[in-house]
């Protein structure tokens, strides 16, 4: 190779202490000089263990068991703890995933900033501050000198990622580690984030080294990408090439787990919708303290929808929109205060006449799957335990329902007596759908239902919802905030800001021609996805062409 | 801030009054008749009835509250059966004596134990962290009077270096004072140290997990600023909250190990005034308890911040 490395990793294994299990196997890889390089991988693939290990931070628990990392011509993996500690953060900078804890909050964020800098470079006071306050002010903190003064959990947290990134940066790195850098954030704020990043990172000849498992965020960005699977490298090359031509099944794998555009399904349009939302508001009662009294928020200013019979709804939305709320005041987990939701033609509410009968056929299906299933209930149980309001359904009955049912979502009866912990996140997010659909309700209520899995998982599990969906035939609010999984399975699409729906209309009519700006700032923060020959796909950004309006950002 | 303090304070006044009436309540409902008790058998029934008069007995019950409630306000908790001294002053008296022994325990069982939890923690699963754990978790398991009759043993019968029995104040002669204190001391240090020891090793387990300690280290800083600078803050709060509720604890009630190395503290002069049915003693010490409990937790409290920020945001 002609090229000159920045950083040459060379059979890299990492073993996990106690049991010798080998997590990162003979990993080889290299980054030239202002290079930009994705690793891609889901959960266990080893992809941050191998990122940590390049500066010596892998956990206590695992040990480097093999291999060599040369960073401008030293072997980190020989080097003494001083003298790599000398390359941390001023050679070797890292950004983290999680910006709720990845500044320390105890320590004003003035000092953390300076703290890097006071350690590698010799400046006086003066000179670090300036240098700081003009980072700050390239990353867009609006008041600089003012966050000096201030603690990390005063911003949010896209603010909190930038001025991580203006913490890294300051010290001019050679190599910038990401670590899954914009994963907790909105889709429109992890594109600034990323977008700020990769400017930053290009007008100081940063190359970086970008770990994440959203190939197609990767894509957007990278010149190369490496794509990890249980610890190994299975394909590597550019990022053109990698999509287009994807050689390793595993790859090719990812990127049909990719979501795309299905055709358009027929629904009959003149039905009755089955459920009606009106002028629904919802407002959060303000905390009444023994000595103050904050006024409560209003989450929702009435709120307006139909859902017909078998019709997919997505409601789609910043972190902050209310779609949550709207779905949980929709199940009757919170009391709407004013408005009225009307279940097959007839009012309901708690209380009401139909309420019961309104309960037994609207379900919920929650995001995370680790925290939604009774950790103390066996999966048969838990499945069983939403049959026990019908009264005219035997014991006999049920089980054989329950059978049934997991079946359906393709775990069988080999899973009954399980417990969730014995389970995958995909194997628990099918107990949760079975849970839902045990009573065959005619409408389902699912909650960034696929959120928290792989992308793998995630493709078969939408598969799965989308399949028994066609079959029981009942009408699904679907709320995510990741519009690439709405295109895939939504009939319509409603779009919420604040509190208030913004959009809404046909799938292909919002993706397509987008009327409101702030649909289009959603939809512009992801890729559209073409698929070519091969296997492979093509990335899109959308609208890049049109104007970026003044949307507030989330 | 201010008003952080002033609610925190405020939130102070039910617990304290509950507490008031509790503990009128639990004398009132112990069979007998104080003012029979107090005359004893040489009672007589006009003697008896003037002395219900002055005691305010022919009170109603809420009206007898009102005027125990009003009279602990101007700092007055009655008189003493059995020796007729005024409640107040002998039981500040006695609490300073506990109080010396149980502070400077504390604060040392404090500096010991906080780094040691966090060397601990930050070596984990290591022969040091075993150690540590280990010595942590015998400390914590021996009863105090145990321990200190080991003391005693050792020290005082064995090796003769220490007095055995009894109490010297500071002012009488300083020396001799601290002879006989540290043994006391010396109890509630080591098993106190164990309780501290295991909880700051867990809440730095907790904090070391977490990315900004991956970050601190990602800056270049050395092991020791990333202990220091970045783990101690976050990990110390819940310590300090455990030291509050530790201090509390103990200067109510160190009664058996005053009772062990026969200390005029506190604790003894409950236990003795319980045995001696001296309800107002027993009635203020109860109440001076509460107090000091209530008191401390709310310094710890608003000196929490200073560990977390986070806290006055809310």
């Amino acid at each position: 190779m002609a090229r000159t490395e920045l950083l040459q990793v060379e059979g890299l294994s990492l073993v996990v202490a106690r049991t010798e299990l080998e997590v990162v196997k003979n990993v080889s890889f290299s980054v030239a000089p202002g290079e930009i390089v994705g690793i891609v991988g889901e959960s266990g693939s080893g992809k941050t263990l191998a990122a940590r290990s390049i500066m010596a931070l892998e956990p206590p628990a695992t040990r480097r068991a093999g291999g060599s990392i040369r960073f401008e011509g030293k072997d980190l993996a020989q080097l003494p703890p001083r003298e790599l500690r000398r390359l941390r953060g001023s050679r070797i900078g890292m950004v983290f995933q999680e910006p709720m804890t990845s500044l320390n909050p105890s320590m004003l964020i003035g000092r953390q900033l300076d703290e890097g800098l006071a350690l590698h470079r010799d400046l006086d006071a003066k000179e670090r501050r300036a240098l700081i306050l003009d980072m700050l002010r390239r990353v867009g903190i609006k008041d600089p000198e003012g966050a000096l003064e201030a603690y990390p959990h005063q911003f949010s947290g896209g603010m909190r990622q930038r001025i991580m990134l203006a913490s890294v940066m300051l010290l001019q790195p050679a190599l910038l580690v990401a670590d899954e850098p914009t994963t907790a954030l909105d889709a429109v704020v992890q594109r600034d984030v990323l977008e700020l990043m990769v400017e930053l990172t290009r007008a100081r000849g940063t190359a970086v080294l970008m770990i994440s498992h959203d190939l197609s965020m990767v894509a957007r960005y990278t010149d190369r990408i490496i794509v990890m699977c249980k610890g190994e490298i299975v394909e590597q090359g550019t990022t053109q090439d990698l999509l287009r031509q994807p050689r390793h099944p595993y790859t090719q794998k990812l990127l049909a787990a990719m979501p795309r555009r299905l055709p358009k399904r027929d629904l009959s349009t003149s039905v009755q919708p089955i459920v009606e939302v009106r002028d629904l508001v919802v407002e959060y009662r303000g905390r009444q303290g023994f000595f103050r009294k904050e006024s409560g928020k209003r989450a929702l200013h009435g709120v307006s929808l139909a859902i017909k019979p078998r019709e997919v709804v997505a409601l789609v939305g910043g972190s902050g929109s209310g779609k949550t709320t709207l779905g949980r005041a929709i199940a009757g987990l919170l009391d709407p205060a004013g408005g009225e939701i009307r279940f097959g033609g007839r009012s309901v509410r708690r209380g009401s006449e139909d309420w019961g009968n309104y309960r037994l056929n609207c379900q919920m299906v929650f995001q995370d799957p680790y925290s939604s299933l009774d950790p103390r209930m066996t999966i048969a149980d838990l499945v069983r335990e939403a049959l026990r309001l019908v009264p005219e359904m035997g014991h006999r009955e049920k089980v054989e329902r329950v059978s049934e049912i997991l079946h359906d979502v393709g775990l069988g009866d080999a899973f009954a007596g399980r417990y969730p912990h014995e389970l995958s996140g995909g194997q628990r997010q099918r107990v949760a759908i079975a849970r839902a659909l045990v009573r065959r309700p005619a409408f389902v209520i699912a909650d960034e239902p696929v959120s928290a899995l792989d992308v793998t998982v995630r493709a078969q599990v939408l598969d799965l919802f989308a399949d028994l969906q066609q079959r029981h035939g009942f009408s699904c609010l679907f709320i995510s905030h990741d519009l690439g999984v709405v295109e895939q399975i939504a009939d319509r699409v409603i779009v919420m800001q604040d509190g208030r729906i913004v959009e809404e209309g046909d799938r292909d009519t919002i993706f397509d021609q987008p009327q409101d700006p702030y649909t289009i700032k959603l939809l512009s923060a992801i890729p559209a996805l073409e698929a070519a020959a091969n296997g492979g796909v093509r990335l899109r950004w959308r609208f890049d062409d049109m104007p970026q309006g003044d949307v507030a950002t989330a | 801030m201010l008003r952080f303090i002033a609610r925190r304070v405020l939130m102070a006044v039910p617990t304290l009054f509950i507490m008031a009436v509790s503990v009128f309540a639990l004398i009132r409902f112990i069979p007998g008749d104080p003012a029979a008790l107090m005359l004893g058998d040489m009672a007589d029934p006009a003697g008896l009835s003037d002395l219900r008069e002055r005691l305010g007995l022919n009170h109603s019950l809420p009206v007898q509250f009102a005027i125990w409630f009003g009279n602990i306000f101007q700092g007055d908790l009655g008189h003493s059966i059995t020796s007729s001294q005024p409640v107040l002053p002998l039981i500040l008296d006695r609490f300073w004596i506990s109080a010396k022994i149980v502070l400077i325990a504390v604060l040392f069982a404090t500096l010991v134990a906080v780094p040691a939890g966090m060397i601990a923690a930050w070596r984990q699963n290591s022969l040091l962290d075993l150690v540590l754990v280990g010595a942590a978790t015998i400390l914590l398991s021996v009863p105090t009077f145990w321990l200190g009759l080991l003391l005693l043993i050792l020290f005082g019968l064995k090796l003769e270096w220490l007095p055995i029995v009894g109490y010297v104040s500071f002012s009488e002669d300083p020396l001799a004072a601290l002879l006989y204190i540290v043994m006391p001391i010396a109890t509630l240090f080591l098993h106190e140290m164990g309780v501290l020891i295991r909880m700051s090793r867990a809440s730095t387990l907790e904090v070391l997990r977490l990315d900004y300690i991956t970050h601190a280290r990602a800056k270049g800083l050395s092991e020791g600023a990333v202990l220091m600078r970045h783990a101690f803050k976050n990990a110390f709060g819940p310590t300090w909250t455990l030291i509050g509720l530790v201090l509390g604890n103990l200067l109510g009630g160190i009664a058996v190990v005053e009772t062990v190395f026969t200390i005029p503290g506190l604790g003894r002069l409950l236990v003795d005034s319980i045995f001696a049915r001296d309800y107002p003693v027993i009635q203020g010490c109860l109440l001076f308890i509460a107090f000091v409990y209530v008191v401390v937790n709310i310094v710890v409290d608003l000196l929490y911040p200073v560990f977390d920020p986070r806290v006055t945001a809310e």
